[in-house]
């Protein structure tokens, strides 16, 4: 019954959903694209050169603990009603669990490997670019794929701080859009949450080396589990 | 009451934050932060929902705890269970809590139980997938040498696999309730309860910076004392795990 209705509902307003599916996946894509943009040169360094291990490790505990919502507030009162706060929020969400996992994942590459490679006569760029980096990818995508989880589910919350929400406007709005209206746009988030993580799941395995693939220490750091 | 929210942003904010009257003249400005007003409205709005947001958190981490403890334990003895709750609970896990939220209302209605439901279902996940690794991950050593010890399979499970479980269970708690004070902010949309209440009283007031400083504050402090409360509990509950976590 509820299934008939939620197609019908989608039917009458394709329109207006897709358009509301579009901004969702913009929104994400900004925050997301600024948080990558900002955390992984950075946790990659770190991992690199060996250093900030207490930064690079309780920063993602500490942005784990922060509640969206009240990150939201507070910028409310710099930034103000409207995108840029929701986007400066998101990023901030987003930042230290990919922050974290590019540090580990650089940090953790086996020294034997990383002194052969100077041994060779690799310059540290190089020892980053050819030996570190396509080790620790897999580990990286997994924080990734963790935040853009954490990213997409968090969108909805614009609808409240008075920035286009998306399909949070919808979902946010049932006096006009009713129970049907909600379910819909809820169904196209996760909708929308599976793909993506489905879609980093496959870049995960396809970073992977073959030998590696299906150890599970590689494989359950992607899981759902760490993401809100 | 929703409709009105997004309105804030034209026109000049018009100064109705109440509390100070005219002799206030930082509430009046909507100043950055106010302590004046924090202080006068701290026993009857932010003390009462700080204590309403814990009481929400707690409750609704217990009864997760219970359900999702069983379930592991379920699972544990009986491997087929695993797949489906896991399914089940990842499913309920990817619905945005806005919109769980929103769609109980038309179930439950505006009551606790709407806010409660969707925080307990959240928690699921990662509890019980915390509690059935931590039991799998026991040492099958371990294990045989308690058999050979004559210990039945109960026995086993409470003196000898749960105790050594503890570091995951207790580090499953730890994501959950951070992630429960996270949401039950979110919650206060449906249900006026706890410090989300607040924060969206001072967005429909024209974001009056004063109280959503206050209650974002006391969020955000709720959610790192929560996780710092885990990370002691760890620490003094399973002692001999401090070494290896290192």
């Amino acid at each position: 019954m509820i299934t008939a209705t939620v197609f019908q509902f989608f039917g009458d307003n394709t329109s207006l959903l897709l358009d509301q599916c579009v901004w969702t996946l913009k929104m994400f894509g900004a925050a997301f694209g600024i948080a990558v943009l900002i955390a992984v040169p950075l946790g990659v360094w770190l991992g690199h050169i060996h250093r900030g291990a207490f930064l690079a490790i309780n920063i993602s505990n500490v942005g784990r603990a922060l509640p969206s919502l009240a990150v939201i507030a507070i910028g409310l009162t710099i930034f103000g009603l409207g995108f840029l706060n929701v986007m400066i929020a998101l990023v901030i969400l987003a930042v230290p669990v990919i922050l974290t996992n590019a540090y580990v994942a650089v940090d953790g590459v086996d020294s034997d490997l990383t002194e052969a490679a100077r041994g060779m006569g690799m310059t540290g760029l190089q020892t980053l670019w050819r030996v570190e980096l396509p080790i620790a990818l897999p580990l990286l995508f997994a924080g990734m794929r963790t935040a853009a989880l954490y990213v997409v589910a968090t969108t909805p919350l614009a609808a409240l701080a008075g920035a286009d929400g998306g399909l949070g406007d919808v979902i946010a709005n049932q006096a006009s859009y009713r129970f049907v209206g909600v379910v819909t746009a809820s169904l196209l988030i996760s909708l929308l949450a599976f793909a993506i993580d489905g879609l980093f799941a496959l870049l995960q395995r396809s970073a992977t080396p073959r030998s590696l693939r299906g150890r599970r220490g590689i494989e359950a750091k992607g899981s759902v589990l760490e993401a809100t | 009451m929703i409709g009105i929210l997004a309105q804030g942003g034209s026109g000049p904010v018009i100064p109705d934050f109440g509390g100070g009257g005219a002799g206030n003249s930082c509430v009046r400005d909507n100043g950055f932060f106010c302590w004046n007003w924090f202080q006068q409205n701290w026993s009857d709005t932010f003390q009462p929902r700080l204590i309403e947001h814990i009481e929400l958190t707690v409750v609704a981490l217990a009864i997760g705890f219970v359900i999702s403890f069983a379930a592991a334990l379920f699972a544990y003895r009986y491997k087929w269970f695993d797949f489906p709750f896991t399914t089940f609970s990842a499913f309920l896990y990817t619905i945005p809590s806005l919109a769980l939220f929103q769609v109980l209302v038309g179930i439950t209605g505006l009551t606790l139980a709407t806010a409660l439901i969707p925080l307990v279902t959240y928690t699921l996940l990662i509890l019980f997938r915390n509690t059935l690794i931590g039991l799998q991950e026991v040492p099958d050593e371990v294990r045989e040498a308690a058999r050979g010890m004559g210990l039945t399979r109960r026995q086993i499970l409470w003196r000898v696999e749960l105790p050594l479980a503890l570091p995951a269970i207790l580090a499953g708690l730890q994501i959950a309730a951070v992630t429960v004070v996270s949401l039950a902010t979110v919650a206060a949309f449906v249900y006026d309860h706890g410090l989300g209440s607040p924060i969206f009283d001072a967005i429909n007031r024209g974001t009056f910076k004063t109280e959503l400083i206050g209650a974002g504050g006391l969020a955000i402090l709720l959610g790192i004392a929560s996780y710092a409360f885990f990370a002691v509990i760890q620490r003094v509950a399973t002692p001999w795990a401090r070494y290896r976590r290192a």
